[in-house]
């Protein structure tokens, strides 16, 4: 689906006509990616992000791709066959540390998609089912880099695994078999390796096909735009190429230098010097962290530090490790209600006052707060700071959106993206031939 | 339809209550191949479980007799760590001086070790809380408050029977199955 004044895909070339009668992928691309998709002249460089994403999970694959050529998903080689690719294979170095880092860009940029969405109210209706794939694509994404961080089988690889594996244990009754059968033994070992690697190689696939569910969902309204007005008519909309075809090259431009900042001069950075050492099931490193870009959820899986009991007796109800798993994996989950929470029907941050404090001086930081705790050891102060922070994640979500959302004054809306663009000359606005959106 | 065996026909031969007679052919099919369906599960299930291998290894030997009172051994049990400590009567006595409802898994000494060998504590290296290697078995380990057994990770504090005392891990440090095959060996497992 398209607006009515979208351009029509007209083959010149006699091999490009005949192509189109038998399988039409110039079309398809045209209309998904090409200047057959309108799309509001309004956009600005936050959504950029999506296409960024895009070119994060193709750089994933390709580099992922070559080093599972070279790597060896075996617990007695695993970690010889890392350091083989490192010192032996041709560019080798690079493959791995494009990759390690690509692992690192992909959070960053999809985090940004994220705050974005989060922002601008993306998730709101008619675009939930956009945000509902986009929360499944995060999940699914979450799992890939966890498992792909086992891979080099040192030891952050091998307590990540046991500490990630034991949160199945705590689900009440089938949690030690559970986590048992994940593993394959009592312990991370090479059934552990071997199947988080055929998982790993698997996913971003899986990831790939819900990609296109997600864009396929976007298509049917059409992307939305930082004024959170829908497009009225055509004024409205300029064709996806070549303006963000163009806008698009230049952000993916300025990624690539950052990320290649990252992968030349410090490409270990971001990772930790522990995984430089086998893995040894019997000592563990002092401090075992995950990735950066899970720190936010590791802190609040740790602020649980007390069991839920009954007041005033000893009688628990729920275990601090359930209540922290809990937590954990509510932390996310929550997302899929958002469109639902949050019920003003205004858009975008920049016309609700509000929301708008609530966002930069309540969410943003309280994730800060989350994040820096959740690298941090497991001590005071930090544990109180992500007991604080992880009550307010929740608040924020469950308490603070549907209720503003009830009282808040929003802002006066402009009429159109193209007055909010061009001033509120209803003629200039207008133009001549006015269609409805819908 | 222009065949003759199309839905016309069949619903001729329905019987009074509706029921025709390809109603059967379709439920048993659908039956038939969703019970095969499931059948095949299983398999796909299973292999995922610890094979032959892992569980032949699940039985480990111990001499215990150069570990002298106030040491302790790391042994290793299932690939995972088995903390074996010979207590002293100091020890003894803290963990007898505790009582049960301060514990959060009240459990008392004699419950955790064999009857005559209270000073024979063995338990699992494993964290209850999310599985990492709490330090106290090694020479001049961090022990924590309780004297016992400090994990790193998220800072649960055991106490000289290996209890839980302070900190996220739910249980105490599990007592695993073993007995003593002479005075100085035991078998786990």
């Amino acid at each position: 689906m398209s607006f009515p004044w979208a351009q029509h895909y007209e083959p010149k070339a006699p091999f490009m006509r005949w192509l189109d009668e038998k399988l039409p992928l110039p079309r398809f691309a045209y209309n998904a990616i090409g200047a057959g998709y309108p799309v509001p002249r309004n956009l600005n460089y936050m959504w950029n992000f999506g296409v960024l994403a895009g070119f994060c999970l193709v750089l994933q694959i390709v580099t992922g791709v070559i080093l599972a050529m070279h790597y060896a998903p075996n617990g007695l080689v695993a970690f010889d066959s890392t350091e083989h690719i490192m010192r032996d294979v041709n560019w080798g170095w690079l493959m791995r540390y494009a990759h390690a880092n690509g692992a690192s860009a992909f959070f960053v940029v999809v985090y940004m998609h994220i705050f974005r969405g989060l922002f601008y109210g993306s998730y709101k209706a008619p675009r939930e089912m956009v945000w509902l794939l986009g929360v499944v694509i995060f999940l699914l994404m979450m799992a890939t880099a966890f498992m792909g961080y086992v891979l080099p089988w040192g030891q952050m690889s091998f307590w990540g695994a046991k500490v990630i594996t034991g949160l199945f244990g705590a689900i009440p009754f089938v949690g030690e078999p559970l986590q048992v059968w994940l593993l394959g033994g009592y312990a991370p070992d090479n059934a552990a390796l071997n199947r988080f690697f055929s998982l790993h190689f698997l996913l971003p696939f899986v990831i790939a096909g819900v990609i296109i569910l997600h864009i396929w969902a976007l298509h049917i309204p059409g992307s939305s735009n930082p004024t959170g007005v829908e497009v009225k008519s055509e004024s409205d909309t300029v064709g996806f190429h070549p303006y963000y075809t163009a806008k698009d090259g230049f952000g993916l431009a300025v990624f690539l230098i950052l990320y290649c900042a990252f992968l030349f001069f410090m490409p270990n950075a971001l990772g930790h010097p522990d995984n430089y050492i086998p893995a040894n099931p019997l000592s563990t490193p002092a401090l075992i962290v995950p990735e950066w870009y899970f720190w936010p959820y590791y802190a609040i899986l740790r602020a649980f530090t007390h069991d839920l009991t009954i007041p005033f007796t000893h009688v628990v109800i729920i275990e601090a490790k359930l209540l922290g798993v809990m937590a954990m994996f509510a932390s996310i989950l929550v997302w899929f209600f958002l469109p639902w929470l949050d019920r003003s029907p205004v858009r975008s941050g920049h016309y609700r006052p509000l929301f708008r404090k609530f966002f930069w001086f309540g969410l943003i930081p309280c994730v800060v707060v989350l994040g820096y705790c959740g690298g941090s050891h497991a001590e005071e102060p930090y544990l109180m700071l992500s007991q604080v922070a992880a009550a307010y994640y929740f608040l924020h979500f469950l308490v603070i959106l549907p209720l503003i959302s009830s009282f808040e004054r929003p802002e006066p809306l402009p009429f159109s993206i193209t007055e909010a663009v061009l001033g509120s000359d209803k003629k200039a606005v207008l133009g001549e031939n006015t269609t409805p959106a819908t | 339809m222009a065949t003759d065996t199309g839905t016309a026909d069949s619903e001729t031969l329905a019987t009074e209550d509706g029921v025709r007679r390809r109603d059967f052919i379709n439920i048993a099919a659908v039956s038939a191949a969703g019970a095969g369906a499931v059948i095949t599960l299983v398999p796909l299930v299973s292999q995922m479980a610890p094979s032959k291998d892992v569980l032949a290894e699940s039985t480990t030997e111990v001499d215990l007799s150069a570990i002298k009172p106030g040491q302790a051994i790391k042994a290793v049990f299932r690939k995972q760590p088995l903390f074996v400590r010979n207590l002293t009567p100091k020890e003894i006595a803290e963990a007898n001086a505790v009582p049960l409802s301060d514990l959060r898994d009240p459990q008392t000494l004699e419950q955790r070790t064999k009857d005559g060998r209270v000073n024979w504590l063995i338990t699992m290296g494993v964290c209850t809380h999310l599985g990492c290697v709490p330090l106290g078995a090694g020479e001049g380990e961090n022990r924590g408050e309780f004297g016992g057994y400090f994990c790193p990770c998220h800072g649960s504090q055991y106490d000289t029977a290996a209890r839980i005392r302070k900190g996220p891990a739910p249980k105490n440090l599990e007592v695993p199955d073993y007995k003593f095959e002479t005075d100085t060996k035991i078998l786990v497992g």
